[in-house]
């Protein structure tokens, strides 16, 4: 018996940040052709993705991005919720739901939970640092807001690809850790390239009268790494294993301070 | 007479010794506090199972010149600070150890 049938058309784009794709569904096309630009460079078959979210957009309301983010464990799933978003994800069914505003960057925020929860099963982590390739090894540049991130970014020579000027992707890779690029961005408002490379070196940030390099021990290291490393979920398990990262980390890869200028030619120091 | 402290480090923490000092973190907000030599001694020790009294005679002050009368007091005033940061346990009972460990989560 022929019939009408209403069909919701569900659009979706496959963001694949680390080698991790993950699959968006909305219904509103327009908003994945946002998220398609939004996420350019980063976008991935649409028949591949290990995770696999829908979105659902609020209406524009009061949201505020500015209130308090909780990222909590609870029956099977992993909870995020902030003013501008609520989400769920099951790791187990490799399934979650987003409900935001039509705000790109409420997804963002999203996406760099789920990437610090994946990352800690594999002992990598993301990092508030700048990171760039130069010669075939990626540098990042760690510190906190104002610490002069963005500004090494800006002031990286032409041969640097830069992978990101805010939030650096540490993975464990070949018995040492990389960094990959990401599309997360800060005041540079430049998605980062697409690219990953051992690292060489962490420095963390400094400012100061002089450009130099100074070592430092391994516990201050550590500290300078927990510090700047991205926790967003307040559960036993997940922050002893980001903490355990760390300390790989350190054993691993050199962390040095940083004290720049800032002058471009700080670079220079970076052979 | 004070009545006998235990102390036993919470499960809710992330620690790790490096060198003669231990790094431990919260796991309700992720913040991290690095204990000294002699706060590391006391650390290690707390197992729930032996006073802080003894921890301090048999332990801190078998290492360190201090005495027993001091070293307790500025111990009292250590664990005491690390339970009000969810870091220890402190009871006047012996502490029984969690049967299940944290829950692996994703």
């Amino acid at each position: 018996m022929p019939g009408v049938m209403a069909a919701v058309e569900r659009s979706s784009v496959v963001v694949e940040i680390g080698g991790l794709p993950i699959r968006l569904r909305c219904n509103d096309s327009a908003f994945i052709r946002l998220l398609t630009e939004r996420y350019a460079g980063y976008i991935g078959s649409n028949d591949e993705a290990d995770f696999d979210f829908e979105i659902e957009l609020a209406r524009p309301g009061a949201a505020s991005s500015d209130e308090d983010l909780s990222v909590t464990w609870d029956s099977g799933r992993w909870l995020m919720e902030r003013g501008d978003f609520r989400a769920e994800w099951n790791p187990s069914t490799a399934r979650g739901r987003i409900e935001q505003t039509i705000n790109p960057y409420s997804l963002d925020s999203v996406l760099r939970i789920v990437h610090t929860l994946l990352l800690a099963r594999k002992g990598g982590f993301l990092i508030h640092a700048s990171s760039a390739i130069r010669n075939g090894r990626a540098f990042l540049f760690s510190g906190i807001s104002g610490a002069g991130k963005t500004t090494m970014a800006r002031m990286a020579p032409p041969d640097a690809a830069l992978l990101t000027d805010e939030i650096s992707y540490v993975i464990p890779q070949d018995e040492g850790y990389f960094a990959v690029g990401t599309p997360f961005f800060g005041e540079l408002a430049r998605v980062g390239e697409n690219l990953r490379a051992p690292i060489e070196c962490v420095y963390l940030l400094a400012k100061g009268p002089v450009n130099k390099i100074e070592p430092i021990d391994a516990a201050d290291a550590v500290r300078g790494l927990l510090g700047n490393i991205l926790f967003f979920a307040r559960d036993p398990e997940f922050v002893k294993r980001v903490f355990d990262a760390a300390f790989d980390f350190v054993s691993r890869v050199p962390v040095r301070r940083l004290t720049f200028v800032p002058d471009a030619r700080v670079w220079e120091l970076m052979i | 007479m004070n009545a006998q402290r235990y102390v036993s480090r919470s499960t809710a923490i992330a620690a790790r010794v490096l060198g003669d000092q231990t790094m431990v973190m919260s796991a309700a907000n992720s913040t991290l506090f690095t204990l000294d030599e002699v706060a590391t001694v006391i650390w290690e020790a707390a197992d729930g199972a032996t006073p802080l009294e003894e921890i301090v005679t048999k332990k801190v002050c078998a290492q360190y010149d201090i005495t027993p009368e001091v070293a307790l007091k500025d111990a009292e005033i250590l664990v005491e600070q690390l339970a009000e940061h969810g870091l220890l346990l402190l009871s006047d009972q012996p502490i029984v150890p969690p049967s299940n460990s944290p829950q692996v989560n994703s």
